[in-house]
């Protein structure tokens, strides 16, 4: 997997901060200097969020490329997950959960009041930790997304487009020949295919992963793996993992939280490898996490 | 290193003496507890049963009632009126109705006491000395009515002798069910010496036996013929009052439930209403029943004694039991599946009525199914609105008068009449409790059918 480093900055709205000796103080975010991603169209600024008096996650600002897979790494509780439910809004079914900044998806803030939260999550899929396929049968689980949003115009256009993710997500051969057994009857790994084809059925412009694979065993978790190198030809992906290997596997960028602030993002590679930040570096060899 | 070593050795010694030594004390708990359990459950069965089998060993008889087969002549010489009119050409469909009644009137004012005199004498040994007043006390005093209406129905049995099954009096099967004592003397007799001898000698013969009573189930509530009373009236009433407990408290409570569990806001309002309805299942019955009272009949007008009354009490009452049961089910549904269809774009509603809601769908039915059960049996505040009325039709509609099972069962429970009613009572008790064991079962069933399906 080769990791694509853009030459420039230009889309950069904010001055890349390169680490000092100290190390970079907290709220200030490491950027790997000149590799900005260009073709963004998911941008968070300034996003703060509150779970009643507990502020969550502090200033964070972060890019997101097009067609690419950005992971999200850091220790339990560091607010990646928080981030995540933050760009389609689940953070919304949160009683006392509150969000400021802005994070705009094609220039358009997904918090303003105008925007349709039902819109907004037919643009970001998202794929939750545990599998969660609906307690219906195989095709009922891809078909529902695109029925109710009303992208079949007949029965056979929808039968396409179930065909068509199962493909896509790489089930398609396992289970053509129980579409119309539930769900909930396949395999872990099948579970989480299944609910990646469902997310990816309504042909989504963003997938949010929630650690998809921690509730895998680890032949399951490559068949995923692999799916979502895939799928980032076609879809912007931004996957929350506890594994660096995974980071290192699937992602092209990585962001470091800790402590609920964005200590530091750029190319996978770099991050893995050369961290300028100390807290990341201290995460990558095992000392903090 | 060595002083450690040791220390958990030591440690490790205490450890294995103190766990050995509170081991049976440990265990005999477990057994003290085990034990204790399974008492409390055998105690519980044991009055259960008991309470069954009470009911069962007293109402079983009342289902078998002494019946007569008598002989009746359809006497010209007492059935003394002219044929039933014809209907003439040109007579009017309201004329011919007209003259038919007075026909009908005049078939009534008949002596049927004697035609059913006759038929007992003459199903009695030849020569047994039986007066008029004997010899009626042995047939429930519908009977001459049933005749009447045969009568009526088929104007050719005239001069005819036909074999009819008759009831016996409640005063003729107490004595020979022995449900009276037959040891008392003839003062303490309901019957005359003649009657009772008659009883037996034609019980004996044959000519009265122990029959199905199924004019328990399609006979109304009767005081003058107490043999031929049935439930028909209160079973219909209270099927009117289930009918509308379903209808209204069933989408009512779960419409509630389903709104303050998926769509209020969580705020000072819905924990009043919240608090309220939980209090609300707590409030005894019958302050519903005066609320009613007050409310239904007083206020809007609604007739007394009726189901439509009963039903609206029932429902205000069934109404908590519903929504907190609904809720709990709605609580149960994992997070999970919510994000899963607020994750590919599905609104709150649509998420609630096509994935909470299926999965719930069995519990939801089985606690309308209960707690309609519950308010089929309940009494306290049908007595406030008027439904312990004798009433002795089956009402048509339900804002007629009616009675329902649980008052028919209190009603009996203190007729005057108390030998023949016991059993009576624990009869219709049965019917109740069998339709409650109905209800019960049939949520089960659907329960786990529809959960397999799930």
């Amino acid at each position: 997997m080769t990791v694509s480093i853009p030459p420039d900055n230009t889309g950069a709205p904010h001055a890349p901060v390169s680490a000092s000796a100290a190390g970079p103080a907290y709220g200030e975010t490491v950027r790997t200097p000149d590799t900005v991603p260009r073709d963004v169209r998911l941008r968070a600024r300034h996003v703060d969020v509150f779970y009643g008096d507990k502020q969550a996650l502090f200033d964070v600002s972060l890019d997101i490329p097009e067609k690419a897979v950005t992971s999200l790494i850091g220790p339990s509780g560091c607010g990646k997950t928080t981030f995540l439910r933050c760009v389609n809004r689940m953070n919304d079914t949160i009683e006392d959960c509150r969000v400021t900044g802005e994070i705009t998806l094609d220039g358009q803030n997904i918090y303003d009041p105008s925007l349709d939260v039902v819109e907004l999550r037919s643009r970001v899929g998202m794929v939750f930790q545990k599998p969660n396929p609906f307690p219906k049968s195989v095709y009922e689980n891809v078909a529902y997304g695109p029925r109710i949003h009303g992208l079949a115009r007949s029965r056979a256009e929808l039968e396409d487009i179930v065909v068509a993710s199962l493909r896509r997500a790489g089930l398609w051969e396992e289970v053509k020949d129980r579409l119309r057994e539930p769900g909930t009857g396949l395999s872990g790994g099948q579970q989480q295919r299944l609910c990646i084809a469902r997310a990816i059925a309504v042909s989504p412009e963003v997938i949010l992963m929630d650690e998809p694979c921690s509730a895998l065993d680890p032949i399951a978790t490559a068949v995923i793996e692999e799916l979502i190198d895939e799928l980032r030809l076609l879809y912007t992906i931004i996957i929350v993992t506890h594994s660096m290997q995974q980071a290192a596997r699937v992602s092209q960028r990585t962001a470091f939280f800790h402590l609920g602030r964005l200590v530091e993002e750029g190319p996978t590679e770099v991050i893995l490898r050369h961290p300028q930040a100390k807290k990341t570096q201290d995460y990558i060899t095992g000392r903090i996490g | 290193m060595a002083d450690i070593a040791v220390d958990i050795a030591e440690l490790a010694n205490r450890r294995r003496l103190c766990v050995r030594a509170s081991l049976s004390r440990r265990h005999l708990i477990e057994r003290l507890f085990r034990a204790g359990g399974l008492t409390a459950i055998v105690i519980a069965l044991g009055l259960v049963a008991t309470l069954f089998g009470m009911m069962a060993s007293k109402g079983a008889p009342a289902f078998m009632q002494a019946t007569l087969s008598l002989d009746v002549t359809f006497d010209p010489a007492v059935i003394t009126v002219a044929p039933p009119p014809a209907r003439a050409a040109g007579q009017s469909e309201a004329d011919y109705r007209a003259a038919m009644l007075v026909w009908q009137r005049q078939v009534t004012l008949a002596n049927w006491s004697a035609i059913v005199e006759t038929a007992v004498r003459n199903a009695a040994p030849p020569g047994f000395e039986i007066d008029r007043r004997g010899a009626l006390a042995l047939v429930e005093t519908n009977e001459r009515h049933r005749l009447r209406d045969m009568f009526v129905a088929d104007p050719g049995l005239l001069g005819q002798t036909v074999r009819v099954d008759m009831l016996a009096s409640a005063n003729t099967d107490n004595w020979l069910k022995g449900t009276i004592n037959r040891a008392l003397p003839d003062s303490r007799q309901q019957l005359s010496r003649q009657t009772r001898t008659l009883a037996d000698t034609l019980l004996a013969e044959g000519k009265i036996r122990f029959a199905f009573a199924w004019h328990l189930f399609t006979n109304t509530d009767s005081r003058s013929a107490p043999a031929a009373a049935g439930l028909a009236g209160a079973f219909v009433g209270s099927l009117y009052m289930m009918l509308i407990v379903i209808a209204l408290a069933v989408p009512i409570g779960v419409a509630s439930a389903i709104y303050l569990e998926e769509f209020a806001p969580r705020h000072r309002v819905t924990d009043l209403i919240e608090v309220n309805i939980n209090n609300l299942a707590a409030v005894p019955s019958i302050v519903f029943g005066l609320l009613g009272a007050a409310v239904f009949i007083r206020y809007f007008g609604l007739p007394m004694s009726a189901p439509v009354v009963g039903g609206l009490v029932l429902t205000l009452m069934t109404l908590p039991t519903i929504i907190i049961a609904t809720r709990s089910a709605l609580r149960a549904v994992p997070l999970s599946l919510r994000q899963a269809a607020l994750a590919v774009g599905a609104s709150p509603t649509q998420t609630v009525f096509h994935h909470v809601l299926p999965v719930t769908f069995p519990a939801i039915l089985t606690s309308a199914i209960i707690g309609v059960a519950q308010a089929l049996g309940e009494t306290a505040p049908l007595l406030l609105i008027g439904m312990n009325a004798f009433v002795a039709s089956i009402p048509a509609t339900p804002f007629d008068q009616s009675s329902a099972l649980p008052a028919q069962i209190y009603l009996w429970q203190g007729n005057e009449n108390r030998n023949f009613f016991e059993a009576r009572t624990s009869a219709a008790i049965m019917v109740l409790l069998g339709l409650m064991i109905t209800l019960n079962a049939l949520a089960i069933f659907l329960r786990t059918r529809l959960e397999r399906r799930v």
